[in-house]
């Protein structure tokens, strides 16, 4: 990407490069507590997935130690910190390295849906037609269905419904891709339209670009504004997908892999009987996980969003000040606020 | 989720593209509603035909229902009498041929028709659905107004980051959380099923019952049965409820905030208006449309999350009986119920648009 960046563009410190480090110092009171503490969660997921072989005392698939079972559903103590579940896993062990599965989840759907969405949205766009038609159409009908089903019908046709192996991460992930294909493909080829028509497209064409150069060069680079924030909302969403799939039964195997949705299945029981580790701390896993996701997306949202953002937001962006949080906000009531947030939308 | 992105634009709220062309060529309420109308075919053909494929990839449904329980000569004798050994797309023709007459075809493990099923269950998920989209409406709606006028405030704050544990909850962990909690540590609510074993009974012998359980309770005149049959959808009513209550609140918060910054509410609040008709009457109207075109949207969220708030509370509804069939792989059943679905999501998000255009004439152009 960086081969690709216009030098005419102003060059901003190197601090303001770093990914979110722009939209962290232009928030302001409220918007930056939701983005810092989405990030710190976020940060720790990420940590606890990576470092899962090192923190968990025990595997996800270990019944024993020392050849002494754990014994099934032992409440919480010194050496089962939170307990065993009906398997005879150890609670806590599961739950770290239910971290990892979900990361390589997110990271591989999210990955193929990107590539995918916006290669179609790209091409659909730009040369339009019958294609476009039929593609939008095919779109349109995939977005609104259900797409917990059509993540059931998918991962029946990839693992026919059970996954022993690790590809079951595979499985879930190519699941989830399919449903968010047409969310990529939907926003991008709305970006591609509006940009095709641009006055720089037609200067390039006059000049004889080819397609795929005009495609890279100029629309897809125009046309990735709204992807982050995108992005964000689908971890959270194939991370919730994962365990939803996992939860009726389509999950990974316990012996290959600690999947939190499974974990929750198999507490179902548990549940009735009273017996509540199993079924919290999973639980409180994907809540945590998928809470600090959204926190950073929703933020990033308001950010974008002139509408939502802090007043602040607007100026700082311009020129860097050092007035941090001086200003006062969040006199909604007054209506005074609001109209300048308005002003701000328009110019 | 990616709704929300779309919210502050009317323009992506409105339906396909091809609606919205046709539409404007001629334009008037009644040409929107007939292509509106004839969009759902092709969708509906796209699914299915989707669904078919994808599921008819894995091999043929009796190998997959009865693999390991039969002979290899009974198995190849019973996938010929279904016919599956025929071309594909002769299959595939039948298929459609019979779901255009509303046949989805007879489940292998307990061979009734796919639409029996959805005769006998759809009433139950039907009826989750209606509690889980009050308790959506009763918490959502009021909450994100309130939200709205205290932007950025301390109520602000808390009912956002409510919003987003909302979301952030999985139906089934609310559950679980909402059973373990009320039903098994304070035993004030029942822990599963839709009504108690004797209210049931009282039900079953209704000359004219629905299946819908809060019509029929109210038909036995009895009030334990209706009070039993309440005290059962509480807890999966606000499970599945939260879920979307979250987006409404969120939803009506951005969508408000863009309306009282206008004009006219302005105007109003320099005419002496109070605050409260403020809020209630001139910015809420307005921002309703995106509202409706969402809860169209949620009507797919809300399925899919009934599956799980079914299983989770044994609540024999579609979506429950749907994980049945799955744990027993019987996939023609699934094939069934997931084109029936698709049909019911084609209609009611033609349902909303049209409920849509009625409301905002921009909408139909």
């Amino acid at each position: 990407m960086s081969r690709l960046s216009t030098p005419s563009r102003p060059r901003r410190s190197l601090a303001s490069r770093i990914p979110l480090f722009d939209q962290v110092r232009s928030s302001i009171g409220l918007q930056r507590g939701m983005l810092v503490a989405g990030l710190v969660i976020t940060l720790a997921f990420v940590l606890v997935a990576i470092l899962a072989p090192v923190i968990a005392p025990f595997g996800f698939s270990q019944l024993r130690s020392d050849g002494v079972a754990f014994g099934a559903q032992q409440p919480p103590s010194s050496s089962h910190l939170l307990g065993t579940t009906v398997g005879g896993y150890d609670v806590f062990s599961r739950v770290l390295w239910g971290a990892q599965t979900a990361l390589l989840t997110i990271i591989v759907s999210v990955l193929l849906s990107i590539f995918i969405g916006i290669a179609l949205g790209l091409i659909s766009g730009y040369l339009g037609g019958w294609l476009d038609r039929v593609l939008v159409v095919v779109c349109d009908a995939v977005y609104a269905f259900p797409s917990l089903l059509l993540a059931i019908v998918m991962s029946i046709v990839i693992s026919g419904g059970r996954s022993d192996l690790t590809g079951g991460i595979l499985a879930a992930s190519i699941s989830i891709t399919v449903v968010f294909i047409p969310q990529y493909f939907r926003v991008i080829r709305a970006e591609t339209v509006r940009i095709k028509n641009e006055a720089y497209v037609e200067s390039a064409k006059v000049i004889g670009t080819r397609a795929p150069r005009i495609i890279l060069r100029h629309v897809l680079r125009n046309a990735t504004r709204s992807l982050p924030l995108l992005l964000t909302l689908n971890s959270s969403e194939a991370l919730l997908t994962l365990a939803g799939l996992g939860f009726l039964g389509f999950g990974i195997e316990p012996s290959a892999a600690a999947e939190w949705g499974y974990d929750l299945n198999k507490a179902l029981s548990d549940v009735t009987s009273g017996i509540w580790w199993t079924a919290l701390f999973p639980g409180l896993a994907i809540v945590l996980a998928v809470l600090g996701i959204t926190l950073v997306g929703e933020s990033l949202n308001d950010l974008a969003d002139p509408r939502l953002r802090g007043r602040r937001a607007a100026v700082d962006s311009g020129a860097p000040s050092a007035d941090n949080g001086a200003v006062p906000h969040g006199a909604g009531a007054s209506g005074a606020p609001l109209i300048d947030s308005n002003e701000e939308a328009r110019s | 989720m990616t709704a929300e992105l779309a919210t502050p634009d009317p323009a992506s709220a409105a339906p396909p593209v091809t609606a919205r062309r046709s539409a404007s060529s001629g334009g008037g309420l009644l040409r929107y509603l007939i292509v509106r109308f004839l969009l759902i075919i092709p969708t509906i053909f796209i699914l299915v035909t989707l669904v078919f494929v994808l599921m008819r990839s894995t091999g043929d449904p009796i190998t997959a229902a009865q693999g390991g329980k039969l002979t290899a000569a009974e198995l190849a004798k019973r996938i010929h009498d279904a016919g599956y050994d025929r071309p594909i797309l002769v299959q595939y023709f039948e298929y459609i041929g019979q779901v255009f007459t509303g046949n989805f075809g007879n489940t292998i493990t307990d061979n009734r028709p796919v639409t029996e099923v959805l005769y006998t269950y759809g009433g139950a998920t039907l009826e989750l659905a209606f509690y889980a989209l009050i308790v959506a409406f009763i918490v959502g709606i009021p909450l994100g107004m309130v939200a709205a006028y205290f932007r950025d405030n301390a109520p602000d704050a808390f009912l956002r980051i409510f919003a987003i544990l909302c979301y952030a909850t999985p139906v089934f962990f609310a559950g679980l959380l909402l059973k373990l909690i009320f039903a098994v540590w304070l035993h004030v609510l029942p822990v599963a099923g839709r009504a108690s074993t004797g209210a049931e009974l009282q039900m079953q012998v209704l000359p004219g019952k629905t299946g819908i359980y809060l019509i029929d309770a109210f038909q036995t005149g009895n009030p334990d049965v209706i009070g039993d049959v309440l005290s059962h959808a509480v807890l999966p009513g606000i499970a599945l409820g939260l879920l979307t209550a979250g987006v409404f609140l969120r939803l009506v918060r951005t969508n408000l905030i863009g309306t009282l910054g206008t004009d006219y509410v302005d105007a109003a609040r320099s005419r002496g208006v109070n605050e409260f008709r403020l809020v209630r009457k001139h910015a809420y109207r307005p921002a309703l449309i995106p509202i409706i075109t969402v809860i169209g949207l949620q009507i797919a969220l809300l399925l899919g999350g009934a599956v799980l708030t079914e299983t989770t509370f044994e609540w024999k509804g579609l979506g429950f009986q749907l994980a049945q069939y799955l744990a027993s792989r019987d996939f023609v059943a699934v094939q069934g119920i997931v084109a029936l679905l698709a049909v019911i999501v084609a209609v009611t998000n033609f349902i909303v648009d049209v409920i849509a255009a009625l409301i905002d004439p921009r909408v139909r152009y």
